[in-house]
């Protein structure tokens, strides 16, 4: 892709052949993977048309399903534990994660296949940089810029259409912040999974379309995991996908609060670890069966 | 004007239907896939309604209105998306065109190019959506407590063809947009996908601007609110005159017109560059 430019501009001239171990190679490595997530941010800021479209989708969206849920509450009211206040604001904060977080894939991914197609996998495979690190770096660079914009604008207008909760502890948006980052992870680790199974299938399209239906359910963007019934509700809050928006919503509403808090952190927490050294792993086989065709 | 008028549209229907049926055949070169997709699609456009039946596990009634009544207006509202978005849908792929340059070559071949941009990639795969649709569809009718009269029975068939050509001309006349604005494509989701969302729900959940905005503006309550109210047997809370629910056909040819006349004036701003 054209606009894949500025990003490898930046890394163009690779960093110290062999910075060594200590802290100065690690400064450099991690100077380079921000130069990276910059350079991401950049080239998402680049289309700003398309952004603003974006934006206005999510607020339709927005309004359409938080009066469709006004009335359920209406109907039942505290049903799930959420005032009807809360249940309104579940569906601006999820609409302002759902292209953050990527719930749907996309991202990274859409120019990882590219790549698939195109062959320049092998290139990427043979660059100084960690494959899974570069990625990761250029989606959190993708997830800040969203933020910022299909985040704020939804999340605003939502606030001055509905009555909604915001949090009323000014530390909550602090810990907000830190959940989405996780969150984001969290995704990252699962779509970088669905990526690499284009080394086995040479086309990760079909994978990428059933993950797209299981993580738009096991979110609980379709609707709150605690509406879920029976065994359904008691398995959702455990699988990878709770982190993405069940638990950026909880912290948010200020459902989890105290020992509650730091659980939901801890398990956003261990399943990025456990999907990004899954990751790693499925990485190390892919290399391990790469052919390259010359040409 | 009329006699040349219909031979034009003729054509373009003939030219629609060459091109599309190339795109079928070369895509059931790959029958498993296919079926896989197929199914895929099923399973996918399935889960909106899921999520229904999982809200009324919790209540009985949403804005007043019972699972079966809902289910009527997703029925519809999804087959008359999907059909549109299956026969004319891939029109939103303009702007990638306008950008890539191949819509100039679209437009020296000796077809109408709007009916070459619908037919593009045309995917027996996206009759899942209504086929979806219909399965719900036929679970509604069957579990409706609704006295059938006459007006009421031809009122179905009539709401899902006028539903249908409505959301084919938002389809059409939104992709138009992007003739000046080229990465309008999200805009357009919001009255389609958008749209669909918002007529699975009952007008009784929704501020009243809203649904005299989708009466008045985008005519999207005449493709499957308005005919339902009749059919349904329920009170309209805007109030409008009962002529309303009878109007989706003249709705239908209105929004074709206004699609028709923009794709033209679309087509006559563009200025390919060249390349």
């Amino acid at each position: 892709m054209l606009n894949a430019a500025p990003v490898e501009a930046q890394v163009g001239r690779p960093p110290d052949p062999d910075p060594g171990p200590g802290p100065t190679g690690l400064a450099s490595a991690l100077g380079l993977y921000a130069a990276v997530a910059r350079g991401a941010f950049r080239r998402y800021s680049t289309y700003r048309a398309a952004t603003l479209a974006g934006t206005f989708t999510n607020t339709v969206f927005g309004i359409i399903l938080a009066s469709s849920f006004l009335a359920l509450w209406q109907a039942r009211p505290n049903l799930g534990g959420y005032d009807q206040s809360q249940a309104v604001t579940y569906i601006w904060v999820s609409q302002a994660l759902l292209v953050t977080v990527a719930v749907w894939g996309g991202g990274f991914q859409d120019d990882v296949q590219d790549r698939f197609r195109s062959g320049d996998i092998a290139v990427d495979l043979y660059r100084p940089v960690d494959f899974q690190g570069w990625w990761l770096a250029t989606d959190l660079g993708r997830a800040a810029f969203q933020l910022l914009v299909r985040g704020t604008v939804p999340l605003l207008v939502g606030a001055l259409v509905f009555r909604t909760r915001m949090p009323e502890q000014p530390v909550t948006w602090a810990v907000f912040l830190l959940s989405v980052l996780l969150a984001v992870v969290v995704s990252f680790g699962l779509r970088f999974l669905v990526s690499i199974t284009g080394f086995w299938l040479h086309d990760s399209e079909g994978v990428r379309s059933v993950m797209l239906v299981v993580s738009m359910f096991f979110s609980g963007m379709l609707l709150p995991i605690a509406l879920f019934p029976g065994l359904l509700g008691e398995l959702a809050p455990v699988l990878p996908w709770a982190a993405l928006v069940k638990v950026p919503t909880d912290v948010f509403l200020e459902r989890a609060t105290g020992t509650g808090l730091v659980g939901a952190l801890g398990f956003q927490l261990a399943w990025a670890v456990a999907l990004l050294a899954a990751g790693r792993g499925a990485q190390w086989l892919a290399t391990r069966k790469v052919v390259v065709q010359g040409g | 004007m009329a006699e040349p008028l219909l031979a034009r549209t003729g054509w373009a229907v003939r030219s629609w239907w060459l091109c599309a049926r190339m795109w079928m055949r070369s895509m059931m070169a790959y029958r498993a896939s296919f079926a896989l997709n197929l199914l895929a699609s099923l399973v996918t456009h399935s889960l909106d309604f899921v999520v229904l039946v999982l809200m009324f596990r919790h209540t009985d009634q949403l804005g007043g209105w019972r699972l079966p009544e809902i289910a009527f207006l997703y029925a519809t509202a999804t087959f008359a998306l999907g059909v549109a978005n299956m026969l004319v849908g891939s029109v939103d792929g303009l702007g990638v065109r306008i950008v890539n340059g191949s819509l100039d070559t679209m437009l020296i071949r000796p077809a109408p190019a709007l009916a070459q941009l619908c037919a593009e990639r045309f995917s027996l795969r996206r009759i899942g959506r209504p086929l979806q649709a219909l399965a719900v569809l036929a679970w509604s009718l069957a579990t409706l407590d609704v006295h059938w009269t006459w007006d009421r029975v031809l009122l179905v068939p009539a709401l899902l063809v006028c539903g249908s050509v409505i959301f084919g001309a938002i389809y059409v006349g939104g992709a138009t947009v992007q003739f000046w604005w080229g990465e309008s494509k999200e805009i357009q989701n919001s009255f389609t996908y958008g749209g669909a969302t918002l007529l699975h729900y009952p007008p009784t959940i929704f501020a009243k601007e809203l649904v005299a905005g989708v009466v008045f503006g985008v005519p999207l309550a005449f493709v499957n609110w308005l005919p339902a109210l009749h059919v349904l047997g329920r009170p309209d809370p805007l109030g409008l005159p009962t002529a309303f629910q009878f109007a989706s056909p003249l709705a239908a040819a209105l929004c074709v017109a206004a699609a028709g006349l923009a794709w033209r004036a679309g087509l006559r701003a563009y200025r390919g560059t060249g390349s």
